[in-house]
């Protein structure tokens, strides 16, 4: 029995996504997964033509044993946060959380019963593997705050001392955390003549010429006719999109898509349908069903269908599958939101993206979104296209109308990153250091698979899942790891499916191959330890030797 | 019959008299029951109805349609002439001065209250972290992109306002829209003022509840929605037991410049059992003798508001915000603020600049009654217009000026305003008017422009400001009733 990824429930309904299981390869265009015989070959007219070579994500399923193991931890842990919950009644037990003031005893309780049974017994529990409180930069080694608890988690206080770790969880792609150098005098020097803030909107007194500049390179730099900057990446999706779509309109979402853009979703007031994860099939059968039927109840058609993907998913390490987005979309005259918060400067051969990384034309994607937090080590995020939709969204986005515009500071760490990655600094800076990043993805991700660990997403993708489906063993492992000198992030239950508990992995152009070799010991070792090789799959050869080096 | 229900409900089940009672029936009594069990049987047996499946169209069919279908473009044009398209960019910008095209003004546009951008500390702080620091996070707070120096700030916060929690956020926009949804919910009630701020009512958008608009800083109009409820609430007693309810109001109102009752509201609070969150982006750091915001300025228990939320992009002249309350109450946030989880973290350098501003105002603490004399200087000059109305209350750094009279088309009084705002700049003095979605608002203020004070104002620069606005005001006036 094979159990499905991405349903909702790990037992759902909807087994037509049956390429997610196993590993999926395809060369040329041609679709090879596990007995599973596509269809429809004539919904992809130009993907043999643009079809990436190289491209190859895998997805092992997970043992049946295994995954009954899971959900048995979890109902034990419910059992025993239920059995806790009784002892708190009858005063045996303490909770220490916060309560609710006296005061207000006698008003409609806060939350929802599950919400804190969730808090207190599940995540208070595992609490220290979150939050991990850092002092300093955010690099290729941080110094970690060191934490204890004395009251089993509820609470906890600063030893005053930190540990040097190797840091493999933050998204310093490409390696801009940086606190000195060229870039990081650029930013002192904007702070002192701009300041800190602006203190008003983009509509209103808050356009900085600094951010003249940087719409101007980010523009350039992607391919697009214009750009538009925003203070924070989540807020740019979830206040853009509403000023595009509206009612009557159709917004087909990726089922895994970031919470800003499901946010910006809701509040836009459009149908939202959801199709499979990277699933092209599930796609275009949504998109031809919605066009054929119209709008709910009424039956009109669609005043327009927006698709909205990202270049990779942070949480599966995969990349979309653009060139058969694309296809699908002229087929069906739709458009398409591409969110980049991942793959800007982290794909392509000169740090483009996703649209670079296939060779396609970036006049095909028409909103590309983005981020500046992850590779540009600043904050906040763009969003390019044709002139029409620029001027569009500067006379109707709620950000650009109420909300502040970006901090001189911010702009410039950004501003300069972006000359540095596109040459204009007059170094090779930027160009290794994307070079090095692709190099250091593809032996990690190797070296991982080759240890027996299950490691999702694309060969290419510098977000690395390993898969750790226990919680009790997921936890450990990030605890083991810290002990001995490796920062990892690690995502279970709610954010993933219940039985998909994982380490995520963010590689980064600044880690060395000595410190790559070091994390990746230690992985080993507790891998080992805690019996978290799971890979029953042999692995594919090596297609390209140039790649280990 | 009242009876026989107490009697088959206490006494064991009586085959004899069951017999009895079907004898003693009516006949149509009888019928009619047959009728009842010959329907239930067919709505159980028919097939179920459904809209998709009276529409079955064959593949050839759906083809045509999808070839058929033309969608519109993906935006429709804007006027080319909007102002947004013809942004004015700022080349320089100091605690009172903005060269904005070129033109050097005193800045009365933007809500640097305090003059704390600009100033030479808080800058050196910021760099002071970055140097070790970096600038952004690379993160969200759950995976390391906690700084201490966030810690520190959350911590001082607290401190500082007299609360037990503080929680930080890297956009001051997404702090009060974060906050509203992660405790309103679907069928949960919430009381909000007209005149709230747009970040609020995208809050209360995403919260998907059910909202009840009282009319603009009346608290009689909310009494009495608060009333209506209440009896609604005995009717429902099931209902009411679980429907949360809040008021959303804002200590300064932003797009008024009035100040809330906040006594009358804890007073209603607790009568009515409803949750008040306040949005104190305006007022803290504004008004109170120390300038700890609204309730410092009523001289009531801050602890009496449930969720205090601050941008840090006003006063404080950085960026982020914040919000203050219980443990209790603010820590849900740490897992239910969309913002605040799924966002990377501030750059600490702007949480230090910040830290930084509240460290001067303890040092200086007479700025927040300077400010507050500056407030009603303006204030003074500027009341009493001809033709024209200055909204706000005399303590507040931001005021309306509209038109007295509306012309009934909005974006022409808007535009007449504008006229205003670009000879002042002419004239040395930097004012904008209060940009608005129009389609969006849920209730649109008339045009105006939005007059913010400095506290670093000179006495000078302040008669110049009133004096420009009071000339350009009345030609401006004089050339439009000329030109009728």
């Amino acid at each position: 029995m094979a159990l499905h990824r991405r349903n909702g429930t790990p037992f759902g309904k909807g087994n037509h996504d049956l390429r997610q299981n196993g590993s999926v390869a395809y060369t040329n265009g041609h679709h090879k997964s596990n007995g599973t015989v596509l269809t429809d070959e004539t919904a992809h007219p130009k993907a043999s033509k643009v079809g990436k070579k190289d491209f190859s994500e895998s997805f092992e399923e997970v043992e049946l044993l295994t995954a009954l193991v899971t959900y048995m931890s979890y109902i034990i842990l419910a059992l025993v946060g239920y059995c806790r919950d009784i002892l708190m009644r009858l005063g045996i037990d303490k909770d220490k959380a916060a309560q609710e003031s006296p005061k207000l005893k006698a008003f409609t309780p806060l939350y929802q019963d599950f919400d804190s049974f969730f808090t207190r017994h599940m995540y208070r529990k595992v609490r220290d593997n979150w939050n991990v409180p850092i002092a300093g930069l955010p690099g290729a080694e941080s110094d970690l705050l060191e934490r204890y608890s004395d009251d089993n988690f509820w609470s906890f206080k600063l030893t005053g001392t930190t540990r040097k770790v190797i840091n493999i969880g933050s998204y310093n792609y490409l390696g801009f955390a940086e606190n000195h150098g060229p870039r990081s005098d650029a930013v002192v020097a904007s702070t002192q003549y701009y300041g800190n803030g602006v203190c008003s909107s983009r509509q209103e007194l808050g356009t900085l010429a600094l951010t003249v500049e940087l719409e101007k390179l980010v523009a350039e730099f992607l391919g697009q006719e214009d750009a538009i900057t925003f203070g924070m990446g989540f807020a740019t999706n979830s206040l853009n999109i509403p000023s595009i779509m509206g009612r009557g309109c159709l917004i087909v979402s990726d089922r895994l898509n970031h919470a800003s853009l499901v946010l910006g979703v809701r509040l836009s007031g459009a149908t939202v349908k959801v199709f499979e994860h990277n699933n092209m099939e599930s796609l275009e059968k949504l998109l031809k069903m919605a066009i054929a039927e119209g709008q709910p109840r009424t039956h009109r058609p669609w005043k327009k269908i927006l698709i909205i993907v990202e270049g990779i998913y942070s949480m599966e390490g995969s990349i979309v599958k653009l060139p058969e987005v694309i296809a699908i979309k002229k087929k069906y005259k739709c458009y398409l939101y591409l969110d980049e918060a991942h793959s800007i400067g982290a794909l392509g051969p000169t740090g483009r993206g996703v649209v670079e990384y296939f060779g396609l034309d970036y006049r095909d994607v028409d909103v590309m979104m983005g981020t500046f937090t992850k590779s540009f080590g600043g904050s906040g995020g763009y969003i390019a296209g044709s002139k029409e939709l620029v001027d569009y969204i500067r006379v109707n986005s709620h950000s650009a109308t109420y909300a502040s515009s970006t901090s001189a500071p911010v702009v410039e760490q950004v501003l300069s990153t972006l000359k540095t990655i596109m040459g204009r600094d007059g170094t090779t800076v930027g160009q290794d250091r994307v070079e090095a990043l692709k190099r250091n993805t593809q032996y990690f991700r190797r070296r991982l698979r080759e240890m027996g660990f299950v490691v999702y997403g694309n060969d290419d993708s510098p977000v690395v899942p390993v898969l750790m489906y226990l919680p009790a063993k997921m936890t450990c492992f990030a605890r083991e790891c810290r002990k001995r000198g490796l920062a990892v992030v690690i995502v279970g239950f709610p954010a993933t499916p219940i039985i998909e508990g994982r380490a995520r992995i963010c590689l980064s152009a600044a880690h060395t191959r000595q410190m790559l070799d070091e994390a990746l010991k230690i992985m080993d070792e507790v891998g080992e330890e805690l019996g978290v090789k799971y890979s029953r799959h042999p692995l594919p050869p090596l297609t390209d030797k140039s790649k280990m080096e | 019959m009242a009876d026989a229900i107490m009697k088959f409900g206490v006494e064991p089940w009586n085959f004899a008299e069951l017999v009895e009672a079907f004898k003693q029936a009516p006949l149509y009594h009888l019928a009619f029951e047959v009728i009842l069990v010959v329907f239930i049987i067919r709505l159980i047996f028919s097939k179920s109805y459904s809209i998709e499946s009276t529409v079955k169209l064959t593949e050839a069919e759906r083809e045509q349609l999808v070839q058929e279908w033309e969608p519109e473009p993906l935006v429709p044009p804007v006027d080319p002439n909007h102002p947004a398209l013809h942004y004015k960019v700022i080349t320089k910008q100091g605690n009172n001065k903005l060269v904005v095209d070129g033109k050097e003004g005193i800045n009365v546009g933007t809500f640097n209250f305090l003059g704390m951008l600009g100033r030479k500390e808080t800058e050196d702080a910021a760099i002071q972290t970055m140097r070790k620091y970096g600038v952004g996070t690379c993160g969200p707070r759950g995976f390391f992109g906690t700084m201490d120096v966030h810690l520190n700030f959350e911590e001082k916060m607290a401190k500082h306002m007299g609360v037990e929690e503080a929680i930080l956020y890297s956009y001051g926009f997404s702090t009060i829209a974060s906050a509203i949804p992660a405790y309103a919910k679907k069928g949960d009630l919430v009381f909000c003022d007209e005149g709230v701020s747009f970040a609020i009512q995208m809050g209360l958008l995403a919260s998907r509840s059910k909202l009840k608009f009282f009319k603009h800083n009346n608290m009689a109009d909310l009494e009495r929605l608060l009333q209506e409820q209440a009896v609604e609430d005995k009717k429902n007693p099931k209902k009411a037991k679980v429907m949360r309810k809040f008021i959303v109001v804002e200590g300064l109102y932003v797009n008024h410049g009035t100040i809330v009752d906040v006594e009358k509201l804890i007073e209603l609070k607790y009568k009515y059992k409803v949750r008040v969150f306040m949005d104190e982006s305006m007022s803290f750091f504004v008004l109170g003798k120390t300038g700890r915001g609204v309730t410092e300025h009523a001289g009531v228990d801050i602890t009496d508001i449930d969720l205090i939320s601050v941008s840090m992009e006003a006063a404080l002249g950085t960026m982020g915000g914040f919000c203050l309350g219980t443990r209790y109450v603010v820590d849900h946030q740490r897992l239910s603020g969309l913002g605040y989880c799924f966002s990377a973290s501030l750059p600490p350098m702007l949480a230090s600049a910040a830290s930084m501003a509240v460290d001067i105002t303890q040092k200086e603490t007479d700025i927040f009654q300077k400010l507050r004399s500056n407030n009603e200087f303006i204030h003074v000059q500027l009341s009493g217009l001809p033709g024209y109305r200055l909204d706000g209350d005399p303590i507040s750094p931001i005021k309306h000026l509209r038109l007295e009279e509306t012309s009934g088309d909005w974006q022409k009084d808007q535009a007449f305003l504008e006229k205003i705002v670009v000879r002042a700049l002419d004239e040395g003095v930097v004012l904008t008017v209060a940009r608005y979605l129009e389609e969006e608002e849920a209730f649109l203020p008339p045009p105006s422009i939005r007059i913010a004070v400095n506290v670093t104002l000179t006495e000078d620069q302040l008669t110049k400001i009133t004096s420009v606005i009071r000339i350009l005001a009345a030609a401006v006036l004089r050339e439009k009733s000329e030109g009728e």
